[in-house]
């Protein structure tokens, strides 16, 4: 009976508690059921999305990727810098921070694999480091349209009407982030549960050894997935660079926990028991409209990180009880 | 002698797994009482619970005639009863002294704040000269001890606390001949002063030259329980393999062909000396030693699982390098290790992708898996090796060990490799399973294939192989022919060499059958 009864939550936990949380603030309040306000949610959430499809990848090989919000503030401010303060086109604009999403992914599996310091643990350093590198770099300023600079005179770069659009403009009735965030949630779900690489990221991070044994080079598989998780966060940072429409230090901190909570709530959606693609969307979906809700009623800012910690721990919970039953005998 | 130990109708389920279905065993003051069976037959569940590490789920435990129930270590030792494991290092702190180790459990239930040293070294001092072993010195570090003495130690602790009745868990499996003499000897001593020895092993020679009585164990049922001094090891094998499947063991003779690989001075550096070897097409090579002999090393090294591997390895005539398993696995090759849940399989994941793994390009078009193609070659293979399983997408942890290993085999299967390695197939797998992977090994050498049987378990290796290789220290030793190859010899050179002839020739005295299990 207990173990139905944890195997339900399990599958459709999340779901239901998604449903009764909807429920429950379309009673309480008529401006939350509406297009506009789903819309709303979908936009504030595209961020969040990117950063923990990131995460997912590198908890799909058994590493953990700490580094994804720093590298997200990074991104950003780079981002902001090639316009204002360089002037670039736009292209370069949109790909340069990429490459810095590669480069951070390189020297975390760098230390993991062939250094051999856990996942965690270089993750961390990497974090301090690279947040460190993007206050460096705009000596602790945020960077905005017409700004003066430490050399005299103002900034000769925008940001670009085209590049703004990429944030704030809309497309078939829904703003561009939520497009963006489809197009990759979707890329990320058939990667990961429908080709061979998906395949090898998922049995590499079930048994490295027996992966190793079957022929395949986990140093080099793992190498990929630490690196695809630096291009979403650097995809957040160009994000949220069009969203602000400035490049704000610190913007990838606080949603760090956000992705990692997303992402393990994740875990029990449909009783996929594994990181996964749309567990991570439905994760950053119920935390979404959560704090939406709390905001419709009032709930002041400060306290939003209880309510984020205590969907975390819920879903640790569900899914450590679940695996400790499921896992006991082996 | 006076009724110690009676276990009744014993019974205990892991999940959905029957580990005892009816386990049964009577020991009598100052009695050896030997426990025998297959790997799977229960034997280890009984010893667990006996010494209070899993409760049983039905059955009654009867010390002295009166109920008790062992729900902790702890409890069994507060009723006497000791267990010396097969891997001593887990029960031994290396770091404390002998005599610190020997009276471990009583300072580790309180007693006095302060230890006084000369009070511990002398306990433990008396409890060694028990046993005739005052040789060691109480105040040695027990790491530097060899494993016989910790042996000795884990014994000596028992004393101690006074204990009624010590199991022995495979004791003699990495003794050499001389260690397992003085082992016997202290056993005889300890049946003399009235302690209940419950003795476990996999060889048959030994079970008859120490023990009284013997219980045989099958499928997690009490099969038999024979007065040793009236009984047969036929008898005995038969017991504990069922009637019909006690031949399939014993070797099946069939042509096989020369030169599918060829392996010059190979070394590691570490551990592998200078080892050359061949296998044909069709030839089923044994590679034969005690634990710890390199074996396991041996086979990453050829599988490319290893550093530093110098040496010419030729496939099928071709010099190829191999220096990581891919390259391995495209010259041919194919593992199955040791460790198969640890390195062979991916327990979480379904049978499914355990079984397309290896060869993910076969079924997959494009970039894309083909499900319905992995399907297809999973069910293959669950029919062809008879695995028993839900279906293609359950869990490998669903499944029993032998299952298990059929999978870690037949995950290679979609790549038509020409050389297998086994490295101790058989270990940890049912009884059934061992028969349906000993006519698996047989049909893959039948089909041209050369197969590399690594092995510590003496007589199957001679059960199945055309040609064995000793290993000893990380060296091949001796060739044997199938028909110089008999278990004493085997054993003779594998430990070494180092035990006197005489030793083997007494050793072939204790051979009352051709073969043990």
């Amino acid at each position: 009976m207990k173990e139905n009864a944890v195997q339900f939550l399990f599958k459709y936990g999340a779901i239901i508690l998604l449903v009764a949380i909807i429920l429950y603030f379309s009673s309480i309040s008529d401006a939350f059921f509406s297009y506009g306000n789903f819309s709303d949610i979908l936009r504030s959430i595209s961020i969040v999305t990117l950063l923990a499809l990131g995460v997912t990848f590198t908890l799909v090989v058994d590493g953990f990727d700490l580094s994804v919000g720093s590298t997200m503030s990074l991104s950003t401010v780079v981002t902001a810098s090639l316009m204002v303060w360089y002037d670039m086109p736009l292209w370069l604009v949109l790909l340069l921070p990429l490459l810095i999403g590669v480069a951070v992914g390189l020297v975390n599996s760098f230390l993991i694999t062939v250094i051999g310091i856990p996942d965690l643990l270089a993750t961390l350093s990497m974090m301090y480091i690279v947040a460190g590198l993007h206050r460096t770099y705009t000596e602790g300023y945020s960077i905005y349209n017409n700004m003066p600079l430490t050399s005299g005179g103002t900034a000769p770069g925008q940001l670009s009407e085209a590049f703004l659009w990429i944030g704030q403009g809309q497309m078939l009735g829904l703003p561009v982030p939520v497009w963006i965030m489809v197009i990759m949630v979707l890329a990320a779900y058939v990667i990961l549960n429908h080709t061979r690489w998906g395949r090898i990221l998922y049995m590499t991070g079930g048994n490295a050894e027996a992966a190793t044994l079957s022929g395949v080079n986990v140093k080099k598989v793992k190498t990929s997935a630490y690196i695809i998780s630096g291009v979403f966060a650097s995809m957040a940072g160009v994000l949220f660079t069009a969203r602000v429409g400035s490049g704000q230090i610190d913007a990838g901190a606080p949603l760090l926990m956000e992705a990692v909570a997303a992402v393990f709530v994740g875990y029990s959606v449909l009783g996929a028991g594994k990181p996964n693609a749309l567990g991570t969307f439905f994760g950053a979906a119920v935390i979404g409209i959560l704090l939406n809700g709390l905001t419709i009623q009032n709930l002041p800012y400060y306290a939003f990180d209880i309510v984020k910690g205590a969907v975390l721990v819920a879903a640790l919970a569900v899914t450590y009880v679940y695996a400790k039953n499921k896992f006991a005998k082996s | 002698m006076a009724q110690l130990l009676d276990m009744q109708a014993i019974g205990k389920r892991f999940g959905n797994v029957t580990a005892l279905e009816n386990g049964q065993l009577a020991l009598e003051k100052g009695e050896v009482h030997a426990l025998l069976g297959v790997n799977g037959a229960g034997k280890s569940t009984m010893i667990k619970i006996l010494s209070g590490v899993y409760g049983q789920d039905s059955g009654d435990i009867r010390l002295d005639g009166e109920t008790v129930s062992l729900h902790s270590p702890k409890q069994a030792k507060e009723h006497g009863i000791y267990c010396v494991y097969q891997e001593v290092d887990t029960a031994i702190v290396a770091e404390l002294t002998v005599a610190e180790n020997i009276l471990m459990d009583s300072f580790a239930a309180g007693g006095s704040f302060l230890l006084s040293k000369q009070k511990i070294n002398k306990q433990a001092k008396e409890a060694l000269v028990q046993l005739q072993s005052e040789e060691i010195s109480v105040t040695r570090k027990a790491g530097t001890l060899t494993l016989a003495e910790k042996q000795l130690v884990l014994i000596a602790r028992a004393l101690v606390h006074s204990a009624k009745i010590i199991i022995f868990d495979e004791p003699t499996a990495p003794l050499s001949l001389t260690e397992s003499d003085k082992l016997f000897s202290v056993i005889r001593k300890l049946s003399s002063e009235g302690v209940g020895c419950v003795f476990i092993s996999h060889r048959l020679p030994e079970v008859f030259e120490i023990s009284d009585r013997i219980t045989v164990m099958r499928e997690g049922k009490w099969v038999n329980t024979f007065v040793t001094a009236e009984s047969h090891s036929e008898g005995v094998i038969e017991a504990m393999l069922g009637e019909a499947l006690s031949h399939e063991l014993e070797y099946q003779p069939h042509p096989a062909g020369t030169g599918l690989l060829e392996v010059n001075g190979l070394s590691d550096g570490h551990k592998l000396k200078d080892i050359s070897l061949s296998v044909g097409a069709g030839e089923i090579v044994g590679i034969v030693g005690l634990v710890g002999a390199g074996k396991t090393e041996l086979a990453k090294a050829l599988f490319g699982a290893a550093n530093s591997v110098s040496g010419s390895v030729r496939i099928a005539g071709k010099q190829t390098r191999i220096k990581h398993p891919g390259d391995a696995i495209r010259a041919g090759m194919a593992l199955i290790p040791e460790e198969r849940r640890k390195e062979g399989l991916f327990v979480r994941e379904t049978l499914r992708a355990n079984a397309s793994f290896p060869n993910l390009r076969k079924f997959s078009s494009g970039l894309f898996m083909n499900k319905a193609a992995e399907t297809k070659f999973a069910e293959e293979i669950i029919g062809k090796l008879k695995i028993k399983t839900g279906d293609t997408e359950t869990p490998l942890l669903h499944l029993s060990g032998g299952n298990q290993q059929k999978v870690a085999i037949g995950k290679w299967m979609s790549l038509d490799s020409l050389l297998y390695l086994f490295d101790e197939p058989t270990k940890g797998v049912d009884i059934g399973a061992k028969v349906d992977i000993f006519k698996l090994i047989r049909e893959l050498a039948g089909s041209g294939k050369g197969c590399l049987y690594f092995s510590s378990e003496i007589h199957e290796a001679i059960g199945i192989s055309d040609r064995i290789l000793v290993m000893c220290d990380g060296q091949i030793v001796k060739e044997l022919s199938r028909q110089e190859a008999t278990q004493e010899r085997i054993l003779l050179y594998a430990s070494g060499g180092k035990e006197e002839l005489n030793k083997a020739e007494k050793l072939s005295e204790r051979e009352r059958s051709p073969i043990s299990v």
